[in-house]
């Protein structure tokens, strides 16, 4: 198992730069989730890792030694493709064993080897059939078993459970984990699904148009977003944003959304460091931070609903407050209808304020 | 739907089967007329209407690998009694085996030509198949400067019908020696070939993701041990399929073969029509000549019908 390190690292394919300076630490042992949209370098970054790409620019280190001049093969890592890519003319054994054959182990050695793993995975009983006869789930178990056969430094997942279905995907995401977990392996795990990110992710390096947007723990990506990127794109139901107004007197401020003239009160301790930065902020507020009442209390502010997201466990009920819409979290069957009045507050501690022209989240220091 | 067909849908398929039948007349129908001259004798091979039942007899194939020569009168019963039975078929059909001093019957030059047409054929389709799965490999897998115009190059050599180069070829082959020999031909019909294989193989090359060679790389091969030991077996339908339209192309190949062999290096083709002899033209030898050089085709295709089936490597990627 082994630290990775990339340093500098620049990448373009042509004229487009797809990789834009990133420096980036993977612990030993650690399990590193690459988040972003498609098209957002995280599978080049990858690649490059595993020597399936070169790098324009820039180093990369396996346990301290410098790998980007290195062949793939040469640097002790395993891949897990979104395809899986089992080889079809070999059954589930052989494709198992087929990176043991590029090491010269001895047939014992290696019948033990791909026996274990295959117990490991409970695929002891598909070993003699071919990938075609497998399900999905079975291919990225084999696909995974291939991986870890041989022991190698560093495991690489670039959206192994992608192609599978929904129920089968959260299957084999708390498997992923339960592997992690026993084995202790360096992982590194490409996704553009939130949840699996959150999910499994000791850190999570989201990414956006080639460059690093934030490196951190799934709670921390999540509460304290570093900009308007991460805030949007992390989380479901979205964040709410909206163009803020502040106006301060007497200790308190009142944020004015959008253009009306309804507006929140914030201790003003929360948004004293926002004063300097001048016009052009933004407020963001998960679903959850936004409370609905029946009825009017201090601090809430009338407004109708407009469309109600019954999802079971709870509701997502939009509402429209001047000219902006607002997305609230609600206990299922809160609101009975749409164009039904209901006062709302968001909770000031859980908001976000972000800078318009840079998009930067703007802190105090708590 | 599975089990319920319309009315319509029962029409076409029938139809369609119908058509099937059709084509497989039209097509069998001239290998049936060869197979049959090929063992008929020789005063039933073109009779009007044509003979289709009669005694199949092997004198055909007695005279093609033989030396004869015309008789003009009946040999005596004692002569007869005392030759071997395929010399005895010879002399039913008026002619007489030509024997040379030893009284070692004389044969004819079929057998070698025939071996020369497998030599060169198998030769030659090696030659182009390899050469034309690594060049496509190359020009599939790797960033080749002008890719689109070296790939147009490559087809352009089989713009101009062949025999158009025919004269000039023969003037440069006997000015480097090349003329009539086996290594000759093996070049000429190997670069007659590599073209078609090289489009045909980057066709299939192409179907074949590039992950599974990624995952090899990465499992600790070289691009040489992944190419031979991932990329080689899952081009096994294009390989087989490319061979066989190399090895038709090869092996029936007349015109170059008249040109540039008349011996030592002939093929069957040119041969074949020289064995028409003189006087009444004797069709049956033609005929069994013709049959015999069909096999090897019909046997080869029949070998790789496996291979050319696609749909082995179906469904063990997702997309």
């Amino acid at each position: 198992m082994a630290q990775i390190e990339l340093k500098n690292v620049q990448k373009f394919f042509g004229p487009v730069q797809v990789i834009k300076d990133m420096n980036l630490t993977i612990n030993d042992g650690e399990f590193v989730v690459m988040l972003g949209q498609s098209g957002c370098g995280k599978t080049t970054t990858l690649r490059a890792i595993a020597g399936l790409e070169t790098v324009t620019s820039g180093e990369i280190f396996i346990d301290g030694v410098a790998v980007h001049e290195k062949k793939a093969a040469d640097r002790d890592i395993a891949f897990v493709f979104q395809s899986f890519s089992l080889y079809p003319h070999m059954n589930v054994y052989e494709n198992i064993a087929f990176p043991l054959r590029a090491v010269g182990m001895s047939n014992a050695e290696r019948d033990k080897a791909v026996k274990e793993v295959a117990e490991i995975l409970q695929i002891t009983a598909l070993l003699d059939r071919r990938p075609s006869a497998l399900a999905g789930g079975d291919m990225q178990r084999v696909a995974i078993g291939r991986a870890l056969v041989r022991r190698p430094k560093a495991l690489l997942m670039d959206e192994p459970i992608g192609a599978l279905d929904a129920k089968l995907r959260e299957e084999m995401r708390s498997e992923i984990k339960r592997l992690h977990i026993s084995r202790g392996s360096t992982s590194v795990y490409v996704t553009h699904d939130q949840i699996e990110a959150m999910s499994l992710a000791d850190r999570i390096v989201i990414m956006h148009d080639g460059l690093l947007q934030q490196i951190g723990a799934p709670d921390e990506v999540y509460l304290k977003p570093a900009n308007l990127f991460v805030a949007e794109f992390v989380g479901s139901p979205v964040m709410n944003v909206a163009d803020v107004v502040l106006e301060t007197s007497g200790g308190q401020t009142r944020v004015r959304l959008g253009r009306g003239d309804a507006g929140f009160h914030f201790p003003a301790g929360l948004t004293n460091h926002l004063r300097e930065t001048g016009a052009g902020i933004a407020l963001g507020i998960r679903p959850e931070a936004v409370s609905l009442q029946h009825d009017a209390k201090d601090g809430y502010i009338p407004v109708e609903t407009t469309n109600i997201e019954p999802l079971g466990s709870h509701d997502i009920v939009d509402i429209r407050l001047g000219d902006i819409s607002l997305r609230a979290r609600t206990e299922s069957g809160f609101v009975s209808g749409e164009g039904q009045q209901v006062w709302v507050k968001i909770d000031p501690a859980q908001a976000h304020f972000f800078d318009r022209s840079s998009g930067l989240a703007l802190r105090g220091q708590s | 739907m599975a089990g319920i067909r319309t009315r319509q849908e029962v029409f076409f398929n029938r139809a369609a089967i119908a058509g099937v039948m059709v084509a497989l007349f039209i097509m069998l129908v001239p290998i049936y007329w060869i197979t049959s001259t090929a063992f008929k004798p020789r005063n039933l091979a073109t009779t009007i209407p044509p003979t289709v039942i009669f005694t199949p007899e092997i004198s055909p194939f007695v005279k093609l690998f033989t030396k004869r020569s015309q008789l003009r009168d009946p040999v005596s019963q004692e002569i007869y009694d005392a030759a071997p039975w395929w010399e005895q078929m010879v002399f039913d059909g008026g002619q007489k085996v030509v024997r040379s001093n030893k009284g070692v019957v004389r044969r004819s030059g079929y057998g070698q030509r025939f071996v020369n047409s497998l030599i060169i054929a198998i030769t030659s389709t090696f030659l182009a198949v390899s050469m034309g799965t690594l060049t496509a490999y190359g020009f599939s897998r790797f960033k080749v400067k002008g890719e689109d115009d070296w790939m147009f190059f490559i087809l352009s050599t089989r713009m101009l019908p062949p025999v158009v180069v025919a004269i000039p070829m023969f003037l440069m082959y006997r000015l480097v020696g090349l003329h009539d020999t086996h290594i000759g031909l093996i070049i000429l019909y190997t670069a007659f070939n590599l073209s078609f294989s090289v489009w045909l193989m980057k066709g299939f090359i192409d179907e074949i993701p590039r992950e599974y060679e990624e995952a090899a790389l990465v499992d600790g091969y070289t691009r040489m041990q992944a190419f031979f030991k991932i990329v080689l077996p899952e081009a096994m339908t294009g390989i087989a399929a490319t061979a066989v339209f190399c090895f038709i192309t090869a092996w029936n190949e007349y015109a170059f073969a008249l040109i540039m062999t008349n011996r030592r290096a002939q093929t069957a083709p040119p041969f074949i029509p020289s064995q028409i002899g003189s006087g009444l033209p004797d069709w049956t030898v033609i005929a069994a000549g013709t049959f015999l050089f069909l096999l090897p085709v019909a046997i080869f295709t029949f070998l790789l019908r496996n291979h050319l089936l696609r749909g082995m490597s179906f469904g063990a990627i997702r997309k």
